[in-house]
């Protein structure tokens, strides 16, 4: 879908590493430069027209984030430089004042580092202890395994929504209701899955959201971090300065802005919250279930093809997000990137920063395809060919 | 060095590397070396008596380039005193950065002369060099 929207895509390029960032369409491009050619002032210092505009634009994207993820309040949406700023504002911010000793913080092995590191330092600095919730057969979480891992001693469960080596979705509204039963938070890592679905903070009822806008078609350097607003109003700033001060006049009297300004200190990254905004548009205008529903569709329609190849390994035939992870038999997973990209195919090789999967899945390193809407059946036709000689893949690694 | 025999050194090194298991012998120095921006990861154990290389073996996941690199440098380096192999080394480093070289003393290791055209395998070719420079180091210090 919308390939023709894509600058890239002109290049010929097969792009499948999706996973690691996407494409961005003209209108995010050109609304970038808009800003940087028409009205490149500073927000928040609406004192002439140019940078009330600013304002304008740098709050409309704000909502318009608020929309797309069904949040309550335009305030719960805090720009972030992305994922893994969110995620360490929340672990420090939040968690770090009220966590204990010997708490208990549920994650996966699959989670991504930027879910695993900032937890491990809550265990070293306060005493708090990371536990694994055991994953099914199929790399999957199940409610069941998280009732069984939860202990009186749980105080936070932080779960991607969807995983990026194995693609598995995790019923997040159900763990979040259980776990709140049980008072206990729950924080989605949402940047593979927001991208590729539907969120709805509220029917979710997760109490912490973090994601990237570069993995949406938007651009780098540019996230949210989502919280509800008591929450939010209890997450310490991590960085203080201009922008998120009221006032101050010695070190005893200083005071804060509300959010989401205060969570926001120094000039942000304007151009990206803007470009941010503009993606969410575009992604809102082919429709959050068309892309969801196409994505399984290609998927289906690789797995098949990849079912058909006797020397692919493939890792993760269950999966709900448009991954592949699999391996070419006896041909190291580097070689194998080296080999399609002379093709100009871009697909990942690694252990994708998920360093402690690899104890669960049995494999160190595997060959990723991450697939978008703008992914069609030829790049699947293409890929294939290429990894269905595995002679000519051997000949030509090099 | 012709393409053919590149390649054929190449693929004869990865598929059956020199010296590819791991030690536990005290005598051997053990070094791990990986490649940053991907997922080689080597541990490569050196063995020096009276100044001179007497073994060498390395064990890990790495790609073609990386394992034959490595079994072409261990190949080339046991039996050499240790300024013999620090010559060997800053002749490949010169090859890889493109500057003068002598080609007489790199021998089977030419077979990647032409990878400094590859930038993103350039780092494979050179990683046992960046181990083993480590442990030669070390050993003047001390
Ligand atoms: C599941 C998951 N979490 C977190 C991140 C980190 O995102 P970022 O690098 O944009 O902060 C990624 C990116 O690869 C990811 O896939």
């Amino acid at each position: 879908m919308k390939q023709e929207e894509f600058p890239m895509l002109k290049e010929d390029y097969i792009y499948l590493d999706n996973g690691a960032t996407t494409l961005k369409p003209q209108c995010v491009i050109d609304k970038i430069k808009e800003y940087y050619e028409t009205y490149s002032a500073n927000a928040h210092r609406g004192d002439y027209d140019l940078s009330y505009k600013v304002n304008q634009e740098y709050e409309g994207a704000r909502e318009e984030i608020r929309k797309f993820i069904h949040a309550k309040e335009k305030e719960e949406v805090i720009f972030t430089s992305g994922t893994t700023e969110s995620l360490n504002m929340i672990a420090t911010g939040f968690f770090e004042k009220i966590i204990e000793p010997n708490d208990e913080i549920l994650i996966t092995k699959s989670e991504h580092a930027s879910n695993v590191l900032p937890w491990f330092r809550l265990q070293n600095k306060c005493g708090a202890v990371v536990k694994y919730i055991p994953l099914d057969e199929n790399h999957y979480v199940t409610l069941e395994e998280v009732k069984r891992a939860v202990t009186p001693q749980t105080k936070i469960i932080a779960l991607a929504g969807i995983t990026n080596v194995i693609g598995d979705e995790r019923p997040i509204k159900e763990i979040t209701k259980f776990a709140h039963e049980h008072n206990i938070f729950v924080v989605m890592d949402g940047a593979q899955s927001v991208p590729h679905r539907k969120t709805d903070v509220q029917d979710l009822d997760i109490d912490f959201l973090a994601f990237s806008g570069h993995k949406m078609c938007g651009p780098t350097g540019i996230g949210v971090l989502y919280g509800k607003r008591p929450l939010l109003e209890e997450l310490d700033p991590i960085n203080l300065g201009g922008g998120m001060n009221e006032s101050f006049d010695n070190p005893n009297e200083i005071y804060y802005k509300e959010l989401p300004h205060r969570l926001e200190a120094g000039t942000p990254n304007i151009a990206g919250a803007i470009g941010l905004g503009e993606a969410v548009r575009f992604l809102e205008s082919i429709g959050m279930e068309n892309i969801e529903t196409y994505e399984k569709n290609l998927r289906k329609y690789a797995i098949d093809k990849f079912l058909s190849i006797p020397h692919v390994d493939l890792l993760n035939l269950e999966a709900d997000g448009g991954i592949l992870a699999f391996n070419i038999d006896g041909i190291f997973s580097q070689d194998v990137a080296y080999y399609l990209n002379k093709y100009k195919i871009c697909v990942r090789a690694g252990n994708h920063c998920a360093k402690i999967l690899k104890s669960e899945v049995g494999v160190t390193n595997s060959l990723r395809v991450s697939l978008y809407f703008y992914n069609t059946e030829s790049d699947i036709d293409a890929l294939v060919e290429l990894l269905k000689d595995k002679g000519k893949i051997e000949k030509e690694m090099l | 060095m012709d393409e053919e025999l590149r390649r054929e050194l190449i693929m004869v090194h990865y598929k059956e590397p020199e010296h590819k298991y791991r030690t536990d012998d005290p005598n051997y120095q053990k070094v791990n070396t990986r490649n940053a921006s991907c997922i080689d990861n080597l541990d490569i154990y050196v063995k020096i008596k009276d100044h001179k290389i007497e073994d060498i073996c390395f064990d890990g996941e790495a790609c073609a380039i990386s394992t034959s690199s490595t079994s072409i440098m261990i190949h080339n380096l046991i039996g050499k005193t240790i300024e013999e192999a620090k010559n060997f080394i800053e002749n490949f480093e010169n090859m890889l950065e493109e500057k003068e070289y002598d080609e007489e003393i790199l021998k089977e290791a030419n077979a990647y002369n032409e990878i400094y055209k590859q930038g993103n395998r350039k780092h494979c070719a050179y990683l046992p060099y960046e181990g083993i420079k480590k442990v030669l180091n070390e050993i003047e210090e001390s």
